[in-house]
């Protein structure tokens, strides 16, 4: 009965909305779409995550990242 | 990491600093716009008068356009931590993660359900409980901003943990001390009142601009009165926080504070920059203090300006006679005064780095009494750790850009001693009813959208620019917390990302002005 009431509650909220809150609905719905379905999948990776099976892994890797100090090129 | 690609850490950097930057349009607006509708709300509330129904409409109108298109605007930055800072996410562990978190459930919850009865349930809920949604909201975005700046605080001075060496990452030792850390307190308070300032110049500028319009002046006169008072208090407490904030960094980023000033040679009884250029006769100022670090300088490196004598020395540390390091006291020393040189640090640094990696093979080869006679010494040499990567660089990679600090700086400074002003000549001339006739501060209102947009972004500029090249205050630098991706990924998604959101920028923009054309009868 609540979950209906709550369903209710944004149907009727989204239909009765002004032609100018749809639109832009809409401008947020394709910027969700471009964050999540291609930036994050093709050019934001989580490089530890994707790169490395385990933590031992990972944590083989940060060391050596943080155990070498840099040089001038 | 033997060599830096400085080309990538620059990118990376500048594509961080882009998605801040953006993200910081659409929330300052969301963090004020909030406590203001709850504030005219609630006198509509108390006086039934439908006259604030109908301001606070129009202003829930601007506000929805400005959350609809800022909302996740920050998400981007955490792909970036996972992306292209995947050392510093693992080197800073649950201390990042979990307020972060705490604000992703907190943003979620709070927002999804009591912004949607702020636009809903006008009919739908009653009055009392529309108004309690509508506070909530304030409450609720504030509180967001108040873990993301714990989790800045941190790295601008990190407290309440411990480095684990077999993890290679910062564990939690003290929730409290993290969320009580001084810097991150200021920091929030300082970040919200002035965004609170910004959103009031907004109001009062879009008000400006109707009244000049010759539209709805009546209801853009009352929404200038909410706006000029806010404005006013809120302005008052960015100063008082600001003052706060410049002694918090005198204490934990001399270096900052330094650049902030352009203050090259210490001294006691410091003067204070009110106005200023960072530039010198003959080329320009970093140039001039690597010269002059490397004794190659031929005339004196000093900034320019209207001083107001002993004004820095009482800043950062309530004390005319107070001792401020310059640049040259913190590369070099200052023995007299306590300060370390950074040579010094440099070389403790190094012992630190060199001991995990001696603890880390001994722990590797099971010689469990070496590995902790290593682990006593790196533990020894902890506070230091950041500084031993530059032991082949030189000093002169850790002072911060000084020019870009010290112009924000000041700007930002100048910025809002105007706005204080303002917000009086605002409200006196509301108050009086002759705003119709002040032509110029009208306009002056208007331009203030930018300006209050400028000196937001001006702090976040001095703020962070100022602490480079720390990621995390003497303990991580910029060139060792970046991944290894190719350069041109970085500029790849740099140009995607500048692309996208300022397309969406435009739209919102866009949608705001034909908001506002229609005014409050619409």
């Amino acid at each position: 009965m609540i979950l209906k009431k709550v369903w209710l509650f944004y149907y009727e909220g989204f239909r009765d909305m002004s032609p100018r809150g749809k639109k832009l609905w809409f401008i947020i719905f394709i910027k969700l779409f471009v964050m999540f379905a291609i930036l994050k999948i093709f050019f934001f990776p989580n490089i530890l995550k994707e790169n490395f099976h385990s933590d031992k892994e990972r944590i083989e890797h940060i060391e050596k990242q943080l155990i070498i100090t840099p040089k001038k090129d | 990491m033997e060599h830096i690609d400085w080309g990538l850490v620059n990118w990376s950097r500048a594509q961080f600093a882009l998605t801040a930057l953006y993200h910081w349009i659409f929330v300052p607006l969301t963090l004020g716009l909030s406590f203001m509708l709850a504030i005219m709300e609630t006198i509509y509330y108390k006086t039934g008068d439908e006259k604030w129904l109908k301001i606070e409409k129009f202003w829930l109108k601007l506000f929805g356009i400005n959350f609809a298109i800022g909302v996740a605007t920050g998400i981007i930055l955490e792909f970036e931590f996972g992306t292209n800072w995947s050392n510093y996410s693992w080197f800073v562990g649950d201390i990042f993660g979990a307020p972060l978190a705490i604000e992703g459930i907190m943003a979620f919850f709070m927002e999804s359900t009591f912004i949607a009865i702020m636009f809903f349930g006008w009919n739908k809920v009653s009055k009392k409980a529309h108004l309690i949604s509508t506070w909530l909201v304030a409450i609720g975005s504030n509180l967001s901003a108040l873990w993301i700046l714990v989790a800045n605080g941190w790295m601008q001075n990190p407290v309440g943990m411990k480095f684990n060496p077999d993890t290679m990452r910062n564990e939690m030792e003290n929730f409290w001390d993290v969320l009580f850390n001084p810097v991150a307190i200021n920091k929030f308070i300082h970040t919200i009142t002035s965004a609170y300032t910004f959103s009031a110049l907004f109001v009062i500028g879009v008000s400006a601009w109707l009244i000049l319009k010759n539209k709805d002046k009546l209801y853009a006169k009352y929404s200038m009165i909410i706006a000029s008072v806010f404005g006013f208090l809120a302005i008052i407490a960015t100063i008082i926080t600001g003052d706060g904030s410049a002694k918090q960094v005198a204490k934990y980023q001399p270096m900052k504070l330094a650049a902030m000033e352009g203050l090259y040679k210490g001294s006691r009884g410091a003067p204070l920059i009110a106005v200023g250029t960072p530039t010198i006769r003959n080329g320009s100022l970093i140039k001039s203090i690597e010269d002059d670090l490397a004794g190659r300088n031929q005339e004196k490196v000093k900034i320019e300006g209207f001083e107001i004598p002993y004004g820095l020395s009482i800043l950062a540390f309530n004390d005319p006679n107070a001792f401020v390091p310059g640049i040259k006291d913190l590369v070099e020393g200052n023995p007299k005064e306590g300060i370390r040189s950074y040579k010094e640090r440099i070389k403790s640094g190094k012992i630190a780095i060199e001991a995990l990696a001696n603890y880390k093979k001994a722990k590797k080869e099971g010689k469990e009494s070496e590995a902790k006679k290593y682990l006593e010494i790196f533990r020894a040499h902890f506070d230091d750790f950041g500084y031993g990567y530059f032991d082949k660089l030189g000093v002169e990679e850790l002072i911060p850009p000084v020019t870009i600090t010290f112009m924000s700086f000041h700007t930002m400074v100048l910025l809002g001693t105007w706005f204080l002003i303002f917000f009086y000549l605002v409200y006196r001339a509301v108050q009086k009813d002759n705003i119709e006739k002040k032509k110029w501060l009208l306009k002056l209102g208007v331009w203030g959208i930018f300006f209050g947009w400028l000196a937001q972004e001006l702090g976040w500029i001095t703020a962070e620019a100022g602490r480079m090249p720390w990621v995390i205050q003497d303990l991580m630098p910029t060139m060792v917390a970046v991944s290894h991706l190719h350069k041109e990924n970085v500029m790849l998604t740099f140009a995607l990302f500048f692309i996208v959101f300022t397309a969406l920028l435009i739209a919102e923009i866009k949608i705001m002005i034909t908001t506002i054309k229609n005014g409050f009868s619409n």
